[in-house]
């Protein structure tokens, strides 16, 4: 405390008795405005510390939280889209893609749940992954791409343990000695010669007898495939598990075959019919 | 150049009002401590005033507030499906009407050409007539005024005001006072509730508005702008010409000493004394230092100060000194609209010559031109549509089972007219490319957009097997509408897989 009180020329104000560089401050009172817009700001947050949720384990005499709000907002959009989710899950498949309404709230409600529970496997704009993960894109269907065959197929996935779902099984012709190793090489050389790509004449003409005795019964004598079966076209460009000669021999020497889940149980009726109107816009829908 | 600068604008404003100013500083080594910088408000209480210019400075407050206030109410006959409102900023389906132009949210460089335009109308006006614009045209000015103009009817006025605020509060001067702000207030919300009739459909909104059906957005807005013009034209008044507005420290620069400004006639004038009726003029000045020219000023400073920052040119103290002089039996404009550079001529009795034409003047008409034809252009071309072609990202492109390589694109065409519009889409730039819409893959590219919107529609471009695509190449789209004329493209790439 400085021991005189010492008044300042100009302002008549009295100094705080300090001195800084020969500078000395003024000994001013906080401006009375300021000062009660100050208490006014203590008493508002003691009020928010009594009202809202603001120490831990002390919730407020309000009840307020931040997620009980979220859940709230929640459960009013649900309401609000509800009797859409019900015409859609009242009206079948075909006709939700044929009204333009319908079709375009499916189609922005599927690209949400699409995002939520496929694109892990399939890709974020359904472009699928390496090693057994299809591109929904492109037009090649293995268990078909009209709409009733995604909606099925969404339903009860393929080889999961639902009772209905789609399942096939390749033998494994290799790894269960049904086949040598040479004869693979053969038949591997004649799968290439299906969609023109094959290099050795011989060794493909020597897989074609093969070819006819172990796989035309899934795959057709011209390996075109049948989506019944779900036995994919090898005489197409699109190869899920790889398109060179040594990738089609593994095949052959393991069988191949990838898991989807059944989605009946996880997803209800509507969304999985929004999933579908979804999947099948994607470009190679029949 | 003979234009002070602002900072010695600045320290002659005390002398505006000697009254009630600070006391001068002593002279230096007097020993007394320095006075404050800090300088409060002089109140101002301009005086009434008769003459021309007077007369000019209503009528264009009358112009102006007729234009302000008429301009929502005007019809313009765009058919049945746009709105009819001549000047309309259309927020919600985000289209602005200025008569015959229309403009998407995408096309606002016609707003910066037009903003432009104005501020070099502002520069040409300026540097032939200085600060007219801040005496005549400015809002700031315009409703200040009319604000004083209630002021006065309520309050009387110079001596009147004056008076009444030194005394204690009364009946009298609290019914004064409350009727004054009653009044104000009116004003304000007249003129908040006018601006929003620019947003919205004016003659029916403007029911709905009055009996408080508007939306709490409405509402919000008339009261900010009740409260700024209350606030600025009613408190503020001239500090926001000294203090708030930039414009004055701009006008500085583009002022010379051929603008034609308000001028005190120093020549004329100087010695200044008092004046005896029937006493000789000879060895003395015509002013008579009545202080006329300063009770009249709206920022209450004294022209006689040469020219300073605060002066917004609006050529009341002119009026005020002509009634002076006729008074006296002098010549009349011993302040007047002139030049700086005739003053001197004549101070020296040479020739007073008016030059118009200057290099900055010929500069801003040149401008002024240019701007004007570049948007007259650019709306007379203005297409009446769009096209604009989003490539899928995921995946960049797709194998087919074919073999055909395809890539996904979405395509927004707007349609900038008043009728329906069937557009046919197509790809230029990649032999063999097709292309075909994603939803319906056989029919023709052609595309219906409704009037005044944009339809959006996915379409692929396939290329067949084995064509020796590049990993990418430039393609082109186009829209051509089918009823003719227009046609609008956009450039994009197509992707393929490494050879």
């Amino acid at each position: 405390m400085p021991t005189k009180i010492e008044k300042d020329a100009v302002t008549g104000r009295s100094t705080t008795g300090h001195e800084w560089d020969g500078i000395k401050e003024l000994n001013t009172p906080l401006p009375r405005w300021w000062l009660y817009v100050f208490y006014a700001c203590i008493a508002w947050s003691v009020g928010y510390y009594v009202f809202y949720p603001s120490l831990p384990w002390v919730h407020g005499v309000l009840g307020w939280s931040r997620r009980a709000e979220l859940a709230e907002t929640m459960q009013a959009e649900r309401e609000r889209i509800r009797p859409m989710l019900e015409r859609i899950r009242a009206t079948p498949i075909a006709a939700v893609d044929r009204s333009p309404e319908l079709r375009d709230f499916a189609f922005a409600g599927g690209r949400a749940a699409f995002a939520d529970n496929c694109a892990p496997c399939h890709g974020a704009g359904g472009a699928g992954a390496k090693g057994g993960f299809p591109a929904l894109v492109d037009d090649e269907w293995i268990w078909g791409g009209d709409l009733a065959a995604i909606e099925r197929t969404i339903l009860y996935g393929v080889r999961s343990s639902h009772p209905d779902t789609r399942a096939s099984q390749m033998p494994r012709f290799g790894a269960d000695q049904i086949l040598t190793a040479a004869q693979i090489a053969d038949t591997a050389e004649h799968v290439l010669s299906l969609s023109g790509r094959s290099t050795d004449g011989a060794a493909a003409a020597r897989g074609s007898a093969i070819f006819a005795d172990n796989c035309a019964a899934c795959h057709g004598p011209a390996g075109r495939g049948n989506v019944e079966l779900g036995s994919p076209d090898l005489a197409d460009r699109i190869w899920l598990f790889g398109s060179d000669k040594a990738a089609i021999a593994h095949s052959i020497h393991l069988g191949r075959g990838g898991v989807m889940p059944a989605w009946n149980t996880r997803l209800d009726e509507a969304t999985i019919k929004m999933l579908t109107v979804y999947v099948h816009s994607l470009g190679g829908g029949r | 150049m003979s234009i002070p600068s602002a900072a010695a604008a600045s320290r002659a404003r005390p002398a505006a009002a000697p009254a009630a100013g600070p006391p001068n500083p002593p002279p230096p080594g007097s020993g007394a401590p320095p006075p404050p910088l800090y300088a409060d408000r002089v109140k101002v209480y301009p005086k009434a005033v008769q003459g021309r210019w007077r007369q000019v400075k209503w009528a264009l407050l009358t112009v102006c507030l007729a234009i302000y206030y008429v301009v929502p109410w005007l019809r313009w006959d765009r058919g049945p499906l746009a709105p009819d409102q001549a000047v309309l900023i259309d927020l919600d389906a985000g289209r602005a009407y200025f008569l015959w132009i229309e403009i998407w949210p995408e096309e606002v460089y016609y707003v910066t050409g037009l903003l432009i335009l104005a501020a070099l109308a502002l520069f040409l006006a300026t540097s032939l007539l200085g600060r007219v614009w801040c005496g005549y045209a400015c809002p700031q000015t315009v409703w200040t005024d009319l604000f004083m103009l209630v002021e006065r009817l309520i309050e009387g006025d110079r001596n009147a005001r004056m008076r009444r605020d030194k005394q204690p509060w009364s009946a009298d001067k609290v019914a004064r006072k409350l009727a004054k702000h009653a009044v104000w207030l009116l004003i304000a919300a007249v003129t908040g509730g006018a601006w929003i009739l620019y947003f919205v459909d004016a003659p029916s909104s403007f029911g709905p508005i009055l009996h408080g059906e508007g939306s709490v957005a409405t509402y919000s807005f008339i009261a900010l702008f009740t409260t700024t013009t209350y606030l600025l034209a009613g408190w503020a008044r001239e500090q926001v010409c000294t203090y708030m507005c930039p414009w004055p420290r701009i006008q500085g620069a583009l002022l010379d000493e051929n603008s034609i400004v308000v001028t005190y006639r120093n020549w004329r004038g100087e010695p200044r004394g008092k004046h005896k009726l029937g006493t000789e003029w000879d060895g003395r000045g015509d002013c008579v230092d009545c202080m006329q020219c300063v009770v009249v000023c709206p920022t209450g400073i004294d022209i006689r100060d040469g020219q300073q920052l605060e002066c917004i040119g609006c050529g009341l103290c002119i009026d005020a000194c002509n009634g002076v002089m006729a008074k006296v039996g002098r010549p009349p404009n011993l302040i007047g609209w002139d030049t700086l550079a005739n003053q001197e001529a004549r101070a020296s009795g040479r020739k007073a010559r008016y030059r118009l034409w200057r290099p900055r003047t010929v500069l801003y008409v040149i401008l002024i031109a240019i701007t004007a034809m570049v948007m007259v252009a650019a709306l007379s071309s203005r297409a009446s549509v769009e096209l604009t072609v989003q490539r899928d990202r995921n995946p960049l492109f797709v194998t087919l089972a074919d073999g055909s390589i395809r890539n996904g694109y979405t395509v927004k065409v707007s349609n900038k007219s008043w009728e329906p519009q069937t557009f046919r889409l197509s790809v230029d730039g990649l032999t063999g490319a097709l292309l075909s819409l994603a939803d319906a893959p056989d029919s023709l590219t052609d595309l219906s957009a409704r009037p005044d919107a944009v339809a959006t529609r996915r379409v692929f471009v396939t290329v067949p097997a084995d064509s020796s695509v590049a990993e990418s190449s430039s393609i082109v789209f186009r829209a051509r509408r089918q009823a003719g004329g227009d046609s609008a493209s956009h450039d994009s790439i197509f992707l393929a897989p490494r050879k």
